[in-house]
């Protein structure tokens, strides 16, 4: 995934600004900011959710030239009104996923949910709704990743979970771009980390002496 | 295919989603009965009275119908930012469109359907013989209130004064189709009823040239 001088404004305000690197494929890349740094709208630029106002973000290696993308951020993106497993068939037939009915039992039991995806979503807690969240985005197997800050109000449990999963869909290839907002155990499964200010990346680093720092004062 | 297949899938999602709660049903379904309702108490009118002016009232009782069930068709979608999951999941976004416009279609059909009877016994009228005619006029209206409706819902469902930016939006654009499916609703009261079916050609008109515009456009109204 390559972003070419991508440029983002709301208003007079840049979001995004002559922003230019690329992503390989199977990196798992960590983006530290503060509060209104740019982080959810380069994500959503690069889930095509958002135009940029300049520049262009381009992609290879993918079928018509659009990656499978899924995302999961800090609204669950899933139909309070709709069961877990209603929410995932829905987003299955619409995503043309093969055997949706399959698919879907699969995931309820990889995120821990086949005994209550007969309930609606609005009874679920916060860590169970990221969890139907996390398998409505694995439907279709996606091939880029996009987490928004995916930890925000989950418990010390569903975080451990949430962390363990993200270690998983890395170690399988998938490319991985997550916004965080500071040191945690999520930011070290990452093997880039960027930072922004501004709407403009001050530091992209791999693993290495340099990598903690990145994270330095962006919480809080 | 594939703009179909998803469209009715949004569709079934969009028929049990509302059939469960019955928000909207039931809200537009209580209003629109109690303005009939007023007004038949209010003109007392004879048959001929409610020849000459009852299709206006009827049609603009839908209107309200309308402006009350179109507001939150995308709004819905912004509570868990499920229309961001939409637009990821969809090969076209004209399908998101297609399946709204089918369901508010529908819904405002239903409405419709179950006010007619109120109407025609409050206001001295029968339908009858006619009530093909009647079912065509409702339809075409239906469909021309929804498509232009439903690219307002989006536009406004971004903006600040959302709630005041429908109503004010959607009166001018309708004007024409309710002009128009009135006059033919009073030729088809009439105590010699016939079809318009110049008016009816001009409901057809409308209803394909503003979901052209959408097909062509319907994208960027999503794009936040």
């Amino acid at each position: 995934m390559q972003f070419d001088q991508v440029e983002k404004r709301y208003g007079a305000v840049y979001a995004l600004r002559n922003l230019t690197f690329s992503v390989t494929e199977g990196e798992c890349v960590a983006i530290a900011g503060r509060n209104g740094s740019g982080k959810t709208t380069l994500l959503r630029v690069a889930g095509r959710l958002v135009q940029p106002g300049r520049g262009a973000v381009s992609y290879s290696g993918c079928e018509n030239g659009r990656p499978r993308v899924g995302f999961v951020a800090h609204a669950t993106m899933v139909y309070d009104e709709l069961t877990a497993e209603e929410n995932l068939l829905f987003f299955a037939k619409l995503q043309c996923v093969e055997n949706p009915k399959k698919r879907s039992h699969e995931l309820l039991h990889e995120v821990g949910l086949e005994d209550r995806k007969d309930s609606l979503v609005r009874t679920f807690s916060r860590g169970m709704r990221q969890r139907v969240a996390i398998a409505r985005a694995l439907l279709a197997k996606p091939s880029l990743l996009l987490f928004d800050e995916p930890g925000t109000g989950l418990d010390a449990e569903s975080s451990r979970w949430l962390t363990d999963e993200i270690r998983k869909l890395r170690d399988t290839g998938c490319t991985i771009l997550m916004s965080l907002h500071g040191e945690s155990e999520m930011a070290r499964l990452a093997t880039r980390a960027i930072r922004l200010e501004a709407g403009s990346v001050i530091a992209d680093t791999r693993r290495g002496a340099m990598f903690q720092s990145i994270f330095a004062g962006v919480a809080g | 295919m594939a703009l179909l297949s998803n469209a009715a899938v949004l569709l079934g999602k969009e028929v049990r989603t509302e059939f469960r709660s019955r928000e909207l049903l039931s809200t537009t379904v209580i209003f629109v009965l109690i303005v009939v309702v007023v007004f038949s108490f209010t003109f007392d009118p004879t048959t001929n009275e409610s020849r000459r002016f009852g299709p206006g009232l009827l049609w603009m009782a839908f209107l309200f119908a309308a402006s009350l069930m179109l507001q939150p068709c995308f709004l819905r979608e912004q509570v868990n930012d499920t229309l961001s999951a939409l637009r990821l999941a969809v090969e076209d976004p004209f399908a998101i469109f297609l399946a709204k416009i089918s369901a508010n279609t529908l819904f405002l059909l239903l409405t419709e359907l179950l006010l007619l009877p109120v109407f025609a016994a409050l206001f001295n009228v029968s339908f009858g013989a006619q009530l093909p005619g009647i079912l065509l006029t409702f339809f075409l209206g239906s469909v021309g209130i929804s498509v232009v409706g439903t690219a307002l819902a989006a536009i406004s469902a971004q903006a600040r004064m959302r709630e005041l930016l429908l109503p004010l939006l959607l009166l001018p654009l309708l004007t024409p189709i309710l002009v128009v499916s009135t006059e033919v609703t009073i030729r088809l009261m009439q105590p010699e009823p016939y079809v318009e079916w110049k008016g009816i050609g001009l409901m057809v008109g409308f209803d394909v040239v503003f979901l052209t515009v959408l097909w062509l456009f319907g994208e960027y109204l999503l794009e936040e």
